[in-house]
């Protein structure tokens, strides 16, 4: 990939709200140039989406557990692991899952609004998968780090004096 | 009412200005929603590996003096590290100083160097302790200027007709605080040639050499047959993003390191220890950090020097350093007014360029070592302070 693409893609990973025009003017390109490159970054899929990170534990109302789900299946002939994976990773409230090396075989980042409800995934829909040999579930207590962003906002305090050489 | 103390205070330091950065930190400090440019130093916190490592060394109880020069485990690798990175090499054993900043060793150097009524040649606008620390040593300092005409890069001719029967050194920064204009190769060795035509010293801080954006960084003592004449500073504050730890160094000829650490010794006895532990831990696992930092200012100069010069500043592309110096000359205004409106009418700090030498008279220092947040709203008001002179 080339290199200008390589730098498009971190300053979106970091910030994906800044504008065309100031990223153009970052990276010494023209702002077309730059639609353009998103555009065939997007196309071929590696640009999936600009999502925002929320830190959802700040939102009164909204009460929603996470958990993450461990689980041995025993892969499939000919599909191995990626035929059950999409059995799971189509259930909209599954929000990442990946295949993992070590004790178990997926592992599940899963959100609902109450601790039934993922108990009930659990028991409804997971288990009772035909290659889904047992499950683990952990419940996230809280959220420190995500996506290499620090839900703690003293971390983003500017300590330095207003002025300095 | 006038404080009689006053009389008690030498004369020299009496005379001595206080620098003119205070005067706009009082200002800028007693507003609100100040977007500050004004800063001159990382907005990255120190990298945490170092920052473990300095905690771990307090752990284990490493909390007494080092050596006068420094760990010498931390001047090996520091040895290593300019060879690697500068090609230049000096031994720990007797070349190198640990420093509390690149400040003491600008301090160190021309104290160990002068005597009085010594001449150094000062390129402006330039950094705001070069001139004091020059006369503090007894020395005298003689302005050659670097203009905008030049991109900021200073000219062998200027040199060579400063140069007097009393000149001892010439005192180069490159990349440059506050224009972050940065001398390649060939203008490096211009100034070698004069240096060794007249047997002059060169003083060159080189603390902003990790934050070269578009070509390789060449340190004067890199220059052929330069190193024996050179005093080569730097330090972690800016790459490392490491200003609070107060860490810096010299690397010089022996009889040069040895005069600076006889004072050293006297004045200061070691660099903070836990500090010293922190750049090791820097020097050895911290070039990752660097690269991640410079590149992300890179992006942000080329933003803020297109948008200044859409807003319509004259201004240069910085090839180091973290600041812009925009002219402002097009407004009519001075820069300490420019500076002052600017604050007062769209709650933006710059530092007005005089205080970095009567030549930075014209032009505003910004700092772009900040978000890009910041970075783009400091820019809408910057425009919008701009209308009322078009
Ligand atoms: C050109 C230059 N030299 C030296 C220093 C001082 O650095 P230190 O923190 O290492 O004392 C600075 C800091 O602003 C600087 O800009």
């Amino acid at each position: 990939m080339e290199q200008k693409e390589i730098e498009l893609l971190q300053i979106l990973e970091k910030n994906g709200r800044l504008s065309t025009e100031t990223i153009a003017k970052m990276m010494e390109l023209t702002a077309e140039e730059v639609e353009l490159m998103m555009k065939k970054l997007e196309e071929e899929c590696t640009i999936l989406g600009y999502s925002t990170l929320v830190n959802w534990a700040k939102v009164l109302k909204d009460e929603r557990v996470t958990a993450m789900i461990e689980v041995k299946v025993t892969p499939t002939r000919g599909a191995g692991f990626d035929h059950v994976a999409e059995r799971i990773y189509r259930f909209p409230e599954v929000k990442a899952l990946y295949l993992m090396s070590g004790a178990y075989d997926l592992s599940i980042t899963i959100e609902g609004q109450t601790m039934m409800e993922i108990s009930r995934f659990v028991s409804d829909k997971l288990s009772t998968l035909d290659s889904v040999v047992s499950t683990v579930t952990h419940f996230v207590l809280k959220k420190y780090k995500h996506d290499g962003i620090v839900f703690d906002k003293r971390d983003d305090q500017d300590k330095r004096m207003m002025v300095t050489p | 009412m006038i404080d009689q103390s006053y009389n008690y205070i030498a004369d020299h330091i009496n005379q001595l200005q206080p620098s003119g950065i205070r005067r706009f930190f009082d200002l800028a400090s007693k507003m609100e929603n100040v977007i500050s440019l004004g800063v001159g130093e990382p907005d990255f916190v120190t990298p945490w590996n170092v920052i473990e490592a300095s905690y771990h060394s307090l752990e284990q109880g490493y909390t007494a003096y080092t050596a006068n020069a420094g760990l010498l485990e931390l001047r090996q690798e520091l040895s290593r590290f300019l060879e690697k990175q500068y090609h230049v090499a000096y031994r720990p054993e007797d070349q190198l100083l640990i420093t509390v900043g690149a400040s003491q060793a600008i301090d160190l150097a021309f104290r160990a160097i002068l005597n009085p009524g010594d001449e150094v040649l000062v390129i402006e606008p330039s950094f705001v302790s070069y001139v004091p620390a020059i006369k503090l040593a007894g020395g005298e300092p003689v302005i050659v200027e670097a203009t905008e005409q030049h991109a900021f890069k200073v000219q062998p001719e200027d040199i060579e007709r400063a140069i007097t029967g009393k000149t001892k050194a010439i005192l180069i920064c490159s990349p440059n605080n506050p224009t972050g204009a940065a001398l390649n190769k060939e203008e490096l060795a211009a100034i070698g040639q004069i240096a060794q035509r007249h047997d002059l010293i060169v003083v060159s801080d080189e603390i902003y050499a990790d934050l070269l954006y578009d070509e390789p960084f060449t340190s004067f003592a890199a220059i052929p047959n330069m190193q024996e004449r050179t005093i080569l500073i730097s330090g972690f504050s800016k790459a490392f993003a490491m200003t609070g730890w107060r860490l810096g160094y010299a690397a010089a000829p022996k009889a040069i390191i040895e005069a600076m650490t006889k004072i050293h010794q006297y004045t200061i006895m070691c660099a903070p220890t836990m500090a010293q532990y922190g750049a090791l831990e820097a020097l050895r696992n911290g070039q990752d950090s660097v690269i991640e930092m410079k590149t992300s200012y890179r992006q942000r100069r080329n933003y803020v020097v297109r948008t200044l010069q859409d807003i319509g500043f004259p201004c240069h592309l910085p090839g180091g350093a973290f600041y812009v110096f925009p002219s402002i000359k097009g407004t009519g205004l001075t820069s300490e007014q420019f500076a002052e409106r600017l604050l007062d009418e769209q709650k933006v700090a710059v530092v007005p360029g005089h205080v970095f030498g009567k030549s930075g008279e014209g032009y505003v220092r910004c700092s772009y070592a900040t978000s890009m947040q910041q970075l783009t709203e400091a820019m809408k008001r910057i425009r919008r302070f701009m209308e009322q002179f078009n």
